[in-house]
């Protein structure tokens, strides 16, 4: 175990740690962030959501991007596998299909970032009763 | 995705770490242990609805969830995404699941400085104490401080001693800086011991290293190396934690020799205490950790004076040091915006008795009891009647309906016949009486009393035999002011702050409910139906049909009566254990 040689030691120590409990603090305020569902149903599983939930959490962290990343149900389009929910703050989510990491990559980097939209977003024709909130 | 687990006493009691070995079981058998995880955490505060289960980042809030319910949460909400309807919290008002807890009646109102980490770290883990900012304002004072500028902030945040008496703690530490010695010592009160509160508790138990670093902050400014936590050794749980913390800050070098390359050395020991009421006074507690017995002495000398092992002493209160590093990291005037004039910042309330929602607040001070009963506290039980709150332990007193829209503070309920206290809050209904409550209070005393000085040993014996013979439905009206002028005396001659103030549930039930104390002496009624010895059990004649269910259970053979024809009681012989009325099926048998 590293001693805490100094206070800006400890402000190191602090950063690297933050990410451990960044995930519980983004709950508290979590309308002002991009949020992403990936959709973890056994077809999705089974297409590589698991891999791109990974790849998602681990590139927004990198890049400094602000965002909850949760898994969800199947969303319906099981041929269209893996598919992912993004909602921007303040915009009505989209659904990309056949997410894999190079769509994942380019999603953040057009839409995430910018509002872009890429190749591969599924029209939504459904209403969600969302009634709990 | 991060799942929290309560991991308090209230929880654990209903098996919390139980949940938390099958949710991280059904975790790794559905192959999810790198996206979800499982933290055991501190007090929720919502203990009415325990065991509690956050789920982190969507702000899930599921009350009441058993062992069995873990594979379910896991399955459903970890993998599918769905919420676990049947845990979620139900409004009682409006019948409607809450699922986020920012909406919940019971957290709208309240602002958490003393619990800022409560519920939401693991307290056995310094990193998530550091990531919250832990152990920078020890940082920040070590560095940039001198103990003088340091005692100022604390000064000029108007913090006040949080265990009941409210006295400045900057001022203290200042006390304490000034006198000389070749040591001083830092002294944490943790000997919580009135009826019904654990606010202390919880914050050991949830947030550990706040109390540490802040011992060390006050260290520093009182030219202090040792610190001394005194604790019930009846928290097994707190004490662990504790053990925990400090072993992990010596390790990180938080703690000891030299801390942060600064040349400041602090350490902390654990003393406990066998759970005597006196030791939370002051001096009562040094002479405990010194090894005598536990009785207070009279101040002047004041422990900055001449405390343990008669060197300056200075001794706070868990919660009082729970708000110490937020105030050297956001600043005095942060701190004094929260508040009101007199009392700044919050306090933590431990919500007990009839009410909806027991548990765990944290509220600005100026916050009415309304405001905390009704709309934290989701009111009275089973839609009675609100009859009064107790506040400040033995030594508060009742406030009733007409106190409700007094705002909170140390000022303010001195000024209504109770006391701030450290923050137990108990609330009563219609079915309480209020002189079988001071007599509950004065017994308790009578137990703790240490036996030093004469008014408070015989004195409080005097007055729990005068409301013991109020409540047999003896008294006579002389009673009551005997009751006065003894509390008075005792109020103006005991000897420590305990003995002083132990004949407020006395004085303050009788000036709020003094037409209760007439009934009792003069009608001989109880009109709550707690005083045995006033009720009389009766059968009504008209709606007894003689089945002989009473008969046949009553212990003592008082119910007489042939079959199929009406019974009677014997009052001469009846118990009034109220057999009876449990087994009349007919509603027939009441209390007079």
């Amino acid at each position: 175990m590293t001693k805490v040689k100094s206070l800006a030691d400890l402000k190191m120590m602090k950063d690297s740690l933050k990410s451990k409990i960044s995930l519980r603090e983004k709950g508290e305020n979590s309308e002002n962030l991009v949020q992403i569902k990936v959709a973890m149903a056994t077809c999705g599983i089974a297409s590589g959501a698991k891999v791109v939930m990974d790849f998602l959490l681990e590139e927004l962290d990198k890049r400094g991007i602000n965002s909850v990343v949760t898994q969800t149900g199947c969303m319906g389009y099981c041929y269209a596998e893996p598919t992912i929910e993004v909602k921007r703050p303040g915009q009505e989510p989209v659904v990309f299909g056949y997410v894999d990491t190079k769509k994942a990559d380019e999603i953040i980097e057009k839409y995430i970032k910018n509002g872009e939209l890429v190749d591969g977003i599924i029209p939504t024709n459904y209403e969600t009763i969302d009634g709990e909130k | 995705m991060h799942l929290l687990v309560c991991g308090g006493t209230g929880c654990r009691a209903s098996s919390s770490d139980l949940i938390v070995d099958r949710l991280k079981a059904e975790i790794a058998s559905n192959g999810l242990e790198n996206d979800v995880q499982v933290i055991m955490t501190g007090c929720f505060g919502f203990c009415e609805k325990g065991p509690i289960v956050k789920v982190l980042p969507d702000n899930t809030f599921y009350t009441q969830v058993k062992p069995e319910d873990a594979a379910e949460i896991v399955r459903e909400h970890a993998l599918k995404g769905r919420k676990v309807t049947r845990l979620l919290y139900t409004d009682p008002v409006k019948k409607e699941h809450v699922s986020d807890s920012k909406h919940m009646g019971f957290y709208r109102k309240q602002i958490r400085i003393a619990l800022r980490n409560c519920g939401f770290i693991n307290p056995e883990n310094i990193d998530e104490y550091i990531a919250r900012d832990g152990y920078q304002a020890l940082g920040k004072v070590l560095t940039e401080m001198d103990p003088q500028k340091t005692i100022d902030i604390i000064k000029k945040s108007g913090l006040r001693g949080r265990g009941g008496g409210g006295f400045p703690t900057g001022l203290k530490w200042e006390i304490a800086s000034k006198n000389k010695a070749d040591q001083k010592y830092v002294v944490c009160n943790a000997d919580e011991g009135d009826p019904g509160a654990f606010m202390d508790r919880s914050v050991l138990e949830g947030d550990p290293h706040s109390v540490l670093e802040a011992m060390a902050i006050c260290g520093y400014s009182i030219g202090a190396s040792k610190g001394l936590i005194y604790i019930r050794a009846e928290y097994p749980l707190a004490i662990k934690r504790l053990k925990v913390a400090i072993d992990q800050a010596h390790e990180y070098g938080l703690l000891g020799n030299d801390i942060m390359g600064t040349g400041f050395n602090f350490d902390i020991e654990l003393r406990y205490g066998a759970g005597a009421f006196v030791c939370g006074e002051e001096t009562a507690l040094i002479h405990s950790m010194e090894g005598l017995r536990g009785e207070p002495t009279n101040k002047p000398p004041f422990p900055a004076e001449s405390g343990y092992l008669g060197k300056p002493t200075n001794v706070n209160n868990v919660e009082t040091f729970a708000n110490v590093a937020p105030i050297i990291l956001k600043g005095a005037e942060w701190y004094t915006s929260i508040g009101t004039e007199k009392s700044k910042g919050t306090k933590v309330f431990a919500l007990a008795g009839k009410i909806n929602n027991v548990g765990l607040i944290e509220v600005p001070m100026g916050t009415t009891l309304r405001e905390i009963i009704f709309e934290i506290g989701g009111g009275i039980r089973n839609g009675k009647k609100f009859k009064a709150v107790q506040t400040g332990g033995p030594s508060g007193g009742c406030l009733t309906e007409k106190h409700l829209d007094i705002p909170i503070d140390f000022d303010n309920l001195v000024a209504a016949g109770s006391m701030m206290g450290s923050g137990g809050m108990i609330v009563m209904d219609e079915d309480d009486c209020m002189v079988s409550v001071a007599k509950f209070y004065l017994d308790f005393t009578v137990d703790e009393s240490c036996g030093k000085c004469t008014p408070c040993r015989v004195g409080n014996k005097r007055l729990s035999e005068l409301l013991g013979k109020i409540t047999d439905g003896n008294g006579e009206l002389e009673d009551l002011e005997r009751l006065r002028n003894l509390s008075n005396v005792i109020k103006d001659t005991a000897l420590c702050g305990l003995g002083q103030t132990s004949p407020n549930p006395v004085l303050s039930t009788l000036d709020n409910f003094y037409d209760e104390y007439l009934s009792h002496v003069v009608d001989k009624k109880c009109k709550a139906g707690r005083c045995k010895s006033l009720m009389q059990y009766v059968i009504d004649p008209e709606a007894c049909v003689g089945c002989t269910a009473c008969a046949r259970n009553c212990p003592v053979n008082a119910i007489s009566g042939e079959r199929k024809k009406p019974h009677e009681i014997n009052t001469a012989i009846c118990i009034k254990c109220g057999a009876c009325i449990e087994k009349c099926k007919f509603d027939a048998i009441s209390i007079k």
